[in-house]
């Protein structure tokens, strides 16, 4: 059973579809035991960062969230903010306050790129990774510059290299929707899902 | 490098695809949920689906219909038409969109794309403008291109960027059902004053006028009959671009 954390401010349609196509029952979830305790948990994000970290407090899931990463074992999906959320902070609300497992802060793509980032772009993982290199959909307009440290990641270029997916153990956060991704996306999911260990 | 996308558009009227699909090969051509994976399967990068309905009863049927394409589909949905509230707007991305766009509740209402931008994020909202070359400016026309409006479509287009919109969908009333090409010139002139994507609309008839588009600034283009006719597949256009130097997404 997949437990995504329904967090109220993104939208996961696309990601229960892919699921149901994929064969997986799943189930939203809010509570901390859930988080603590199921084979597999996905923390989405679309919208704002503030007001997905303000949820995760209000439902009180911050300490449970950042346990189970930080345990490695437990297989965890971060998709998009979720995985801006990993992060200490991000310009684009400077006093929300992120998961803090990666020490590093978030930032806006710089002058010369259309924001946001919206289509379809190349995903080169840089170390031995869950998945091969594809073509991913993006919708962000902030993202992580540089590879956390104790991480493999991916990176893509716009308007330079940014880090487009980070892995550790069997937690893998993608910027990238793999569930609007067609057949590669598919095959990213599936990889998490059978728990390929990195 | 982001790749430059091709966007089938089916227009849906009581949960059924309207304007002539001519396809041989489906069961029903009428089906959005078959036409919808009928055009991914091809290459699609993305797909609209244009609620023309006029009725409530009807827009209940449509969220039926999104439903069912959400379940098949894996890559992007943006739905128009009609959307007049952020409540509109939200059950339309509870039914699976992933982007809704807004035209002429926008143009009586610029606060809705505010509002849907701070609810649901800026790259879900989408701002369509359709227009019309009038005298040296772009007109803005609304309610289906009823009813010009005293705006210029650039600075419309810039306006909806400072607002918090995403994307910008803009479509040529002068071209639309012409096969003449997309309008060059308006093209240009909205890319150079707003920093959106923008996705070209009206008037392909052609891998060259898709070319044209894009050397023009479009980081989309948007097509219906080329592909409903069955005139060319998604995956001829990307291969064709692709002869012609336009990156696309490279699965057909």
């Amino acid at each position: 059973m997949i437990q995504i954390i329904n967090t109220g401010v993104a939208n996961i349609r696309s990601l229960q579809a892919a699921f149901d196509r994929l064969g997986c029952t799943w189930n939203l979830t809010v509570s901390p035991e859930d988080i603590a305790t199921a084979s597999h948990v996905v923390l989405p994000g679309v919208g704002a960062f503030a007001a997905a970290a303000e949820a995760i407090d209000q439902l009180g899931l911050r300490t449970a969230i950042i346990d189970r990463i930080n345990h490695r074992e437990s297989a965890t999906l971060c998709i998009c903010l979720g995985m801006q959320l990993l992060c200490e902070s991000s310009e684009e609300s400077q006093s929300a306050k992120g998961l803090g497992i990666i020490p590093m802060a978030i930032t806006r793509f710089g002058d010369g790129v259309k924001i946001p980032q919206l289509g379809w772009n190349e995903v080169r993982p840089l170390d031995n990774g869950p998945y091969d290199a594809g073509e991913a959909y993006f919708a962000n307009s902030y993202r992580l510059e540089t590879a956390p440290d104790g991480w493999g990641a991916a990176e893509t270029d716009y308007g330079g290299t940014f880090i487009s997916s980070i892995w550790r153990g069997r937690t893998l956060a993608c910027q990238f929707h793999p569930e609007l991704s067609g057949t590669w996306g598919e095959s990213v999911l599936t990889q998490w899902i059978e728990g390929i260990t990195c | 490098m982001l790749k430059s996308r091709i966007i089938p558009c089916l227009d849906v009227n009581e949960g059924r695809v309207v304007k002539g699909v001519k396809f041989q090969n489906l069961r029903d051509a009428g089906d959005p949920v078959e036409l919808s994976f009928h055009y991914q399967d091809q290459g699609a990068d993305e797909l609209v689906l244009l609620d023309v309905t006029a009725t409530r009863q009807e827009r209940i049927a449509m969220l039926e219909t999104i439903e069912r394409v959400r379940q098949r589909l894996s890559i992007p949905l943006t739905v128009g038409g009609g959307i007049g509230s952020i409540e509109d707007a939200g059950r339309l991305l509870n039914a699976g969109a992933d982007k809704v766009s807004i035209n002429s509740a926008a143009v009586r209402n610029p606060d809705l794309i505010a509002a849907m931008s701070a609810r649901f994020g800026a790259q879900c909202t989408v701002v369509a403008i359709d227009a019309k070359k009038q005298g040296e400016i772009f007109q803005v026309l609304t309610r289906s291109g009823t009813t010009a409006e005293a705006i210029d479509a650039v600075a419309w287009a810039a306006r909806a960027e400072s607002l918090g919109a995403g994307e910008i969908l803009l479509t040529s009333f002068d071209r639309d059902g012409t096969r003449s090409g997309y309008d060059l010139p308006m093209l240009s002139a909205v890319t150079d004053a707003c920093s959106l994507p923008v996705i070209a609309s009206g008037g392909a008839d052609s891998v060259a006028h898709m070319v044209e588009a894009f050397q023009h600034g479009a980081h989309a283009v948007l097509a219906a009959s080329i592909f409903h006719d069955a005139n060319m597949t998604v995956g001829e256009v990307k291969q064709q671009l692709t002869d012609a130097g336009i990156q696309v997404r490279n699965e057909w």
